[in-house]
């Protein structure tokens, strides 16, 4: 195997994308091959500064709403034409329930300010947000005792902190987010390759029991009051791990 | 509802299209504003094309049949940014892609390392790159994509995105590593 012909193999290297008998090949090479080496060693150093950069922009929130907008154009309009009139009241009713559904489900902003607050777009923007490279965690541990501490003085209120490795749901770590206007605990689980975010902060209200599931853009999320906490678990995992880890926390 | 929407009645998304456009594609909008953001370098231009390459999505939205809908949105962000590009600044489309890999002397980890930690630095090097070069970095490290997502995205033959990452980023290196970015334009 020449330099020449290692220079370009060396990106499949780094990039994972070789097949084992080329990624072998090359492995020799570099044992030989001092050049190669440095090489190696300056595109990892390069990956690592672009990765640590920060430099992934998010949609602003505007974008979000014009999106947002734009697609109810398009649905309303898909709606009106194509729906006899008849069916309107159908849809009226179907429309009502869902309505009374999701008051129900929700994290009630539409409600009231005493209820949770913060919206469901918001906490699902949040999560999704949490998801990108480099957003995860800002502390990352999977002790708690590392984790707690690391909120003192970050917070008005200090988040209680467990870890649930035995049952599946390990601690990855936690972070500062903003929901609703306000600053929040997020906790960060990993359960198999699936990530959860629990959000935490005070509340005066009263405890609740754990309400049913919400879904949305295909998350789903818990919401309950305990002890003067009011907590928002949310992820792509199915509902009953979800509810599993609810129960864990409720305790 | 009134006559507003004469003309667009094939377009638009039915109720339950609607909701699988909002699982599927949506949740991609963030990886939608980061391609064209980097592709255009200027917020305000990428929010409108970010948003006009979401309206296309919802127009071909009917036409998508499963499998990677990220790929498949970006892919859509990206040919929307081109025909920006080539309509408003059709000088940067004529930077030559297929240039040849120079052999240079190799850049030390270290001096690497200390150039990238200067976010601005690092930005204005990424800026300075063709945006043939630019995208596959983007897509490569920002997105976290595969070499065969790279391909459906950019339309490059898969056997060439390999060559394509290592010319963009010995080209990164030398625009990091140079002292300012003219300088290292007037070296090519």
């Amino acid at each position: 195997m020449s330099c020449d012909s290692t220079r370009t193999v060396l990106h499949g290297y780094l990039d994972g994308e070789l097949d084992a008998t080329r990624a072998a090949e090359f492995e020799r090479h570099l044992e030989n091959c001092r050049e190669c080496a440095v090489a190696l060693g300056a595109e990892e150093s390069l990956r690592s500064s672009l990765q640590r950069s920060g430099l992934y922009e998010n949609a602003p929130v505007s974008l979000r709403k014009k999106v947002r907008a734009d697609l109810d154009a398009a649905t309303a309009s898909s709606v009106a034409l194509r729906i006899p009139a008849w069916r309107w009241l159908a849809l009226a009713a179907a429309l009502l329930i869902v309505a009374s559904v999701s008051w129900y489900a929700w994290p009630r902003v539409q409600n009231s300010a005493s209820s949770a607050p913060f919206t469901a777009a918001e906490l699902i923007d949040a999560h999704v947000r949490s998801l990108q490279p480099g957003h995860l965690t800002d502390v990352v541990s999977s002790d708690q005792h590392t984790v707690k501490p690391w909120f003192n003085g970050k917070l008005a209120f200090v988040p209680p902190v467990k870890d649930f490795a035995d049952e599946g749901f390990a601690l990855i770590g936690g972070r500062l987010d903003v929901l609703g206007g306000q600053n929040v605990a997020a906790l960060v689980y990993a359960r198999r390759k699936h990530i959860i975010n629990v959000f935490v902060l005070p509340t005066k209200e009263p405890d609740t029991p754990i309400h049913p599931p919400g879904l949305r853009q295909g998350y789903q999320w818990r919401h309950w009051r305990h002890q003067g906490m009011e907590y928002c678990a949310v992820s792509d995992v199915s509902d009953s791990d979800l509810y599993e880890l609810a129960q864990l926390l409720y305790q | 509802m009134s006559g507003s929407d004469q003309g667009r009645g094939p377009d638009v998304l039915e109720v339950q299209d609607r909701a699988r456009f909002e699982q599927l594609v949506l949740p991609h909008l963030d990886a939608a504003f980061n391609l064209a953001r980097w592709l255009l370098r200027n917020r305000a231009d990428s929010e409108d094309v970010a948003q006009e390459a979401m309206l296309r999505a919802c127009r071909f939205f009917r036409g998508f049949h499963g499998g990677d809908a990220r790929a498949w949105l970006l892919q859509i962000v990206r040919n929307t940014c081109y025909t920006w590009l080539e309509k408003n600044r059709p000088v940067e489309l004529m930077s030559e892609f297929d240039e040849e890999l120079h052999q240079q002397p190799s850049v030390s980890p270290e001096t690497l390392a200390i150039a990238g930690d200067n976010r601005e630095r690092l930005t204005r090097a990424l800026e300075t790159l063709p945006p043939r070069f630019r995208e596959v970095l983007v897509l490569r490290e920002f997105e976290g994509c595969s070499y065969k997502e790279i391909a459906s995205i950019t339309a490059i033959p898969i056997g060439t995105v390999m060559s394509a990452l290592a010319r963009a980023r010995q080209r990164l290196q030398r625009a990091l590593t140079h002292s300012s970015p003219q300088e290292a334009t007037r070296e090519l």
